[in-house]
């Protein structure tokens, strides 16, 4: 610690900081360009200049700039130096020579960081006459605008994208006041973390190109803590809805998850909640039975929409006259949801709606993580580890936030050698350039090649169960009583001790795996090397990787298979099915499930998108997105979440009908049973949820109650310069209607309510503070910037290691054969288009890669096959026909299945090509 | 080709440790020339009775001060260089950059005595304990770039580079590497940053170079003037070294000054540190018949404008620096009276303002700014207040307020101009101060 003396007042710091960093943690404002929490200091903006003196006596001083100038015990410096602020308002006039000043059609307008810095030095009128420098602009594909006349040349953008996300396709040209930050020729960004620059340019370069389609000021957008839906990582969002659409997400600050970045999945996966197409009433489909056999369409007929009542009876009166009714839920669907449908059917007629092998795999993942010594870590613990094995994941694509904490984890190793040279780890520029190549330990064994090999010490490219092979190995070196796999060979025993004593001299190990191969074995492997861990060393960490944004959460709910769901209704145990949110032909095969769904006498779904599974249902009931909802998530780390409602999708549309499905599901228990209907909170769901499970009791405190105020006030979702309320719905009815009423949540569908940083709360609708509209703002609610929310970071932890000593799997694979007359098929994750929900907006879609078949250049050559040609593969009754694409990486016989395909593989399987097109 | 202006009767080794061995026709002195003239003495006597550490204290007790205009202490810097346990080996960096304006005198050492420098390199690699040295040289100097990489072959072929240096048992390389050209690559840590192939921005200090610089390891960079003067200081010692300056001066050795303008003989001299501008003047013969003198400038263009009654002072570091400029390269550029001071301002700030590298928001768009003013000023365009703004901006482009040197260098000149010549200013003001406004852009012109 450290004081310092700021304007003759007295502070207390870590002594460790800049004084950019000290100041704004105190509060203090200081404006700033370059610095930023998570990049540490470059000096190239000068907008910190602070006067700093040489002691109490001294009354010159001279200027610093705050952020390169460390912290020292009993410092004397001064903010309101009239020198001081001449500067800074004079460095602000030189940003501005050459910007356009086009603020009014500008979209960073109201949120941007270079008009709240403008503001704050008080630099009002232009003295510049002559002309401004005018650069051409280029189009970065489907994501991100790009208008570079605005640019302040601050270095953010290719600090972020090269130095902290490792991108290769951004960068900064020209030199003198013509410096250009964009690609070498135009082009979509490669990143997948391309979206953050929109939040990390303090002003308009780089904006949100999907939000530009429907663009609304950050004032009047309306937003609520969220959580994100596109997969299992849990990055905390803000989405900003008008009109009754989301027009675009912006990061929520998680000091334990997310902290500043999201992946561009997750930020502009959004557009399924705005689909022309979605059901917003429900419906009910006439079917005629028709027996023609396997194949035939099982519904003809027409559809009609019902009202609320209506469809609620039609549905219980098919459930009631159904011998039995079980209940199919969905990892993409809340525990709320998820618990009233289990409760709904009953308990042993509830299926979790997950593939047998992948539930298999997700159950054996919460064993793992509680009985392996090892805890579960948060991305921020994983950025603090400094060795890394990873088995089976293609982080990028399964868990592409993770990816990007894995690599600060293993760039950190250039702090610890600045350390050792006295050069402070927030001196970026110098911590790079020591650095160099210098990484922590890192091992990655995939199948194929993936975006983080470049940081690797070594990467294993092997079939899974080599890969497993691998990982039982390294369980080995590090503590023998784990058994050995025979037949290593020598390049594998060598990699696996060379990893193993990585592992064994860190201080903070961590074994990254999961459920995208399918392969239990792999688990079991990074299972062996945790236990060996936890027994022969210090702390480290397990990370599990599932795939879907509740699937850890449904896995510690409990409930049947899909296979057996179907099972059920194929063979006539069951007559009668409720779907959750849950589009079975991406799960399951389309012969299965159009058998079974043909079977069943009466089909309820309830979904917010129109999939195949929902024209199959006899009642549709249009159920809420999360932006509509409200909800509690377990993410990967076992971290339950709540997400709260954004809008009320019937304020806007008064002839919608969509309901959170937790309420559909409600009023259809109610209606089965002939009850009265009274009404349901969101609370009263949860307490019940978490009373019913006891792995999930402690989800009960995930979020706020309704009950919750600050200063008697409610949460306001809406900025308080939120404008146009009394005319945004006059096209409907020229009288106002009252605003919806939310006895869900504390917070108001209002600007009127508590929006500040004062008090200290984990749910923050939107950052804004005042003279803070930008992103910047959450500096304001932390305690100290870049650390973590004062009301501590959302979320509850559900998963951690219990006390015992664990034993060894024992059960180890044989070495991968290939076979001669078969391929191994084994599925690959893939970012966008991986996902059910996010594949289904237009941005993503775009960005979408064609999907191939990835083998190696041997079993290429084997089957005289080139890149780009078509290959029909046979997996039992289920074939696809994708074009061929060649790795150097994927080992020989086993032939890559992306994800989402069409070929529904959750765990490798041998098939077969197709006769004709084995031509060898 | 740079030429020396003395002859060779006045060059003797023991006044002109610089120059003594140049051949008067301005050919190179190769190795076999080179070692009949004591060289490659000082290695032999660096091996043979110094350490690193004594090494590096003759060099502090010389007070040989960087001739690439810094003058920061030779000596001083080397002893700040990271060695020992844990320490890897680093690189000598001989910074031969030569793009200060009115500057030629690394030039005339590159093209007519390169194994001086190699030599002044292997002694800063043996008191530095690198393994590498590299000479980071101005593209457009092509004969001494062809010229140093005979003489690196020379000395390699001979021993004295390479594996096993002279039979030391200590292993020490040199590489040539051309520079793209790029002012602010004379800026030691853009120059760093250049030479790993990176964009040719400065770096924050600390760390210094000597902590981590080139790839990180601890590096050295110095001037070539300044290298070539450490194998006298090692062969002769401190004492020796500081009478070369014959009292003229506090600092030691010789400088190798120069003259530029109109003046009737413009060259290169080695003379004592210290020699007044009188005596220079007097060497280049004076000003052109039909001119006077009204200004100049010490050491090159980021230097501040003097007075000709500042031709009297002593040209080194201190003196200089306390009259309001600074010594710089030690090249004086003359300004006759009828040079237009507000012309040449804009000629300067033009470089200073293209060189910037455009890392730092008061260089990057302050310089061109002040372009900008200068230009109106010089078309007798100006309004009042320009010349207000050009001096406040003067004081924001100063020392500790930009990233590097290279703005304080540009705000130099136009300071001193403006303080010196504020009537040649005051004549291009023709308007009053207007209400902001842009030119219009003419239709086609974007």
């Amino acid at each position: 610690m450290a004081t310092i003396h700021v304007d003759d007042r007295d502070y207390e710091v870590d002594g460790a900081d800049n004084l950019l960093h000290a100041c704004l943690s105190l509060g203090l404002d200081i404006p700033y360009f370059c610095w930023h929490p998570a990049m540490g200091s470059v000096g190239a903006c000068r907008q910190c200049a602070v006067k700093q003196y040489k002691n109490a006596d001294d009354t010159q001083g001279m200027l610093v700039m705050s952020c390169m100038a460390p912290v020292q015990d009993d410092a004397y410096i001064s903010i309101e130096d009239d020198e001081a602020k001449a500067f800074r308002a004079n460095v602000i006039e030189w940003l501005m020579i050459n910007h356009p000043h086009d603020c009014p059609v500008c979209e960073e307008g109201g949120h941007c960081h270079l008009q709240d810095m403008t503001v704050m030095t008080g630099h009002d009128s232009r003295r510049y006459r002559f002309r401004k420098r005018t650069h051409q602009n280029q189009d970065l594909g489907p994501f991100i605008g790009h208008e570079m006349n605005r640019c302040i040349t601050c270095y953010r953008c290719v600090r972020f994208y090269q130095d902290y996300a490792g991108g290769g396709d951004l960068g900064a040209f020209g030199a003198h006041d013509n410096v250009y930050f964009g690609r070498f020729q135009e082009g979509t960004l490669e990143s997948p973390f391309s979206g953050n620059l929109t939040e990390v340019c303090p002003t308009g370069v780089f904006t949100d190109q999907t939000h530009s389609e429907h663009y609304t000021r950050k004032w009047d957008l309306q937003f609520a803590p969220s959580v994100c839906h596109q997969c299992a990582v849990g990055c905390n969002i803000s989405p900003g809805e008008r009109y009754g659409d989301i027009r675009r997400i912006e990061n929520r600050y998680n000091g334990e998850v997310n902290h500043h970045f999201l992946c561009d999945r997750g930020r502009f996966g959004y557009g399924y909640v705005n689909r022309e197409d979605r059901p917003r009433v429900p419906e009910w489909r006439e079917r005629q039975r028709v027996d023609a056999g396997p194949g035939a369409a099982g519904v003809v007929g027409g559809t009609i929409s019902l009202e609320i009542d209506d469809a609620l009876d039609r549905a219980a009166d098919g459930m009631r006259n159904a011998r039995r009714v079980i209940g199919i839920g969905s990892p993409r669907a809340s525990l709320e949801s998820n618990h009233m449908l289990r409760t709904l059917v009953g308990d042993t007629n509830f299926s979790t709606g997950i593939a047998a092998r992948e539930l298999e795999l997700l159950v054996r993942m919460n064993e793992l993580n509680t009985r392996c010594g090892l805890p579960s870590p948060s991305l921020r613990e994983i950025e603090s580890c400094d060795a890394v094995f990873v088995l089976g994941e293609d982080l990028i694509n399964s868990a592409a936030r993770m990816a990007l904490a894995i690599r600060q984890a293993v760039n950190a190793k250039g702090e610890a050698l600045a350390a050792e040279r006295g050069i402070p780890s927030w001196n970026a520029e110098a911590v790079k350039t020591l650095a160099q190549e210098a990484h922590h330990p890192f091992f990655l064994a995939t199948p194929d090649a993936t975006e983080l090999d470049a940081l690797a010490e070594q990467t294993y490219h092997a079939a899974p169960d080599d890969i497993a092979r691998l990982g039982f190995a390294v369980a080995h070196y590090i503590d023998p009583e784990a058994p050995c796999p025979e037949a290593l060979d020598d390049a594998t025993t060598a990699l696996a001790s060379r990893i193993a004593e990585a592992l064994m001299v860190a201080q903070r190990p961590l074994v990254v795996s999961g459920g995208s191969l399918g392969t239990p074995a792999v688990l079991e492997a990074a299972g062996n090397v945790a236990r060996a861990l936890a027994r022969r060393t210090r702390p480290g960490a397990l990370s599990l990787v599932r795939r879907e944004a509740n699937s850890t959460g449904l896995s510690l709910l409990g409930g049947q298979s899909l296979d057996w769901a179907l099972e059920c209704l194929t063979s006539g145990e069951a007559d009668g099915v409720v779907i959750l949110e849950n589009d079975l032909y991406a799960r399951a095969d389309a012969g299965q499930v159009d058998t079974a769904l043909q079977r069943a006498d009466c089909i309820v779904t309830l979904d917010h998108q129109r999939t195949a599974t929902w024209d199959k249902a006899d009642i549709g009931l249009p159920a809420a997105s999360f932006a509509e909802s409200d909800g509690t998530l377990v993410s990967l780390e076992g971290r339950a979440q709540r997400f709260y409602q954004v809008f009320e999708p019937s304020y806007i549309r008064p002839e919608t009908r969509i309901r959170e499905s937790w309420r559909w599901l409600n009023a259809l228990k109610v209606s089965v049973e002939r009850q009265v209907m009274t009404p349901l909170t969101l609370d009263e769901v949860t307490r019940d949820m978490a009373m019913t499970y006891p792995a999930l009791a402690p989800a009960g405190d995930a979020g706020l109650s309704a009950a919750y105020r600050v200063h008697g006030l409610r949460l306001a979702r809406e900025p308080h310069r939120y404008s146009g309320r009394t005319a945004m719905r006059a096209n409907l009815d020229v009288s106002e209607l009252r605003a919806p009423q939310d006895p869900d949540t504390p917070f108001a569908f209002s600007m009127e309510g508590y929006a500040g940083h004062a008090e200290p709360r984990r749910e923050v609708a939107f950052a804004w503070a005042p003279g803070w509209n930008s992103p910047q703002a959450w500096n304001k609610f932390q305690d100290e910037v870049g650390g973590h929310l004062r009301a501590g970071d959302p979320g509850v932890r559900l998963l951690g290691p219990l006390p015992g000593d664990y034993d060894y799997t024992r059960t180890l694979p044989a070495r991968f054969a290939a076979r001669d007359d078969q391929w191994l098929a084994v599925p690959q994750a893939r970012l966008f288009g991986g996902d059910e929900t996010s594949a289904r907006a237009e941005p993503i879609q775009a960005r979408m890669a064609e999907t191939r078949f990835t083998m190696s250049r041997g079993t290429a050559e084997r089957l005289r096959m080139s890149p780009g040609v078509p290959l029909t593969f046979n997996l039992g009754e289920r074939r696809l026909t994708l074009p061929v694409a060649i790795s150097d990486a994927w080992p020989d016989g086993v032939i890559g299945v992306p994800d989402q395909s069409g070929l529904s593989l959750v765990a490798p399987e041998w098939g077969h090509l197709e006769p004709q097109e084995v031509r060898a | 080709m740079s030429r020396i202006l003395q002859d060779r009767d006045e060059r003797r080794p023991e006044t002109h440790p610089l120059t003594f061995r140049l051949n008067d026709d301005g050919t190179p002195v190769m190795l076999d020339a080179y070692r009949e003239q004591q060289g490659y003495a000082s290695v032999e006597r660096a091996f043979s009775d110094l350490t690193s550490k004594t090494l590096i204290d003759e060099l502090k007790t010389a007070n040989l001060r960087g001739r690439g205009g810094g003058g920061f202490s030779a000596g001083l810097k080397w002893s700040l260089t990271m060695q020992g346990e844990g320490i890897p080996r680093g690189y000598i960096v001989c910074n031969a950059d030569e793009m200060e304006p009115g500057t030629f005198k690394d030039r005339l050492l590159l093209e007519q005595q390169p194994h001086l420098l190699i030599e002044g390199m292997i002694l800063a690699g043996f008191a530095n304990n690198a393994y590498q040295g590299y000479i980071f040289m101005r593209g457009e100097y092509v004969d001494a770039a062809r010229t140093v990489q005979r003489a690196l072959e020379e000395a390699r072929a001979a021993g004295w580079l390479g594996r096993d240096v002279a039979g030391s048992g200590w292993d020490f390389d040199i590489a040539l590497h051309t520079g793209a050209g790029r002012y602010i690559c004379g800026e030691e840590t853009a120059l760093i940053n250049s030479l790993e192939g990176k964009r040719a921005s400065p770096r924050a200090k600390p760390p210094f170079p000597g902590q981590s610089g080139a790839w990180g390891k601890p590096t050295v960079v110095n001037n070539v003037e300044t290298l070539c003067n450490v194998p006298s200081v090692v062969l002769h010692g401190a004492d020796w070294y500081q009478g070369l300056s014959q009292g003229k001066s506090g600092d030691g050795g010789t400088k190798l000054y120069g003259v530029s303008g109109k003046v009737k003989r413009p060259g290169l001299w080695e003379l004592p540190m210290g020699t007044t501008g009188n005596e220079l003047l007097e060497r280049a013969g004076g000003m052109r018949d039909g001119h006077t003198l009204k200004t100049w400038l010490p050491g090159g263009g980021s230097t501040g404008f003097l007075l000709p009654e500042h031709l009297e002072l002593a040209l080194d570091f201190d003196t200089i620096g306390k009259a309001g400029s600074r010594l710089g390269t030690g090249l004086i550029a003359v300004v006759a009276d009828d040079q237009n001071v507000v012309s040449l301002a804009r000629n300067l700030e033009e470089f200073f303002s293209r060189e910037s590298c455009g890392w730092c928001t008061p260089c990057r768009d302050g310089l061109p700014w002040s372009v900008k003013l200068l230009q109106a000023l010089e078309a007798g365009e100006g309004e009042r207040g320009d010349i207000d703004l050009l001096e406040s901006l003067a004081v924001d482009l100063g020392p500790g307020r930009t990233f590097c040197a290279h703005a304080p260098g540009a705000a130099m000149p136009l300071a001193s101009a403006i303080h010196y010549f504020r009537d040649e200013f005051e004549r291009g003001v023709t308007r009053g101060q207007g209400a902001a406004h842009a030119d219009p852009i003419p239709v086609g012109s974007v």
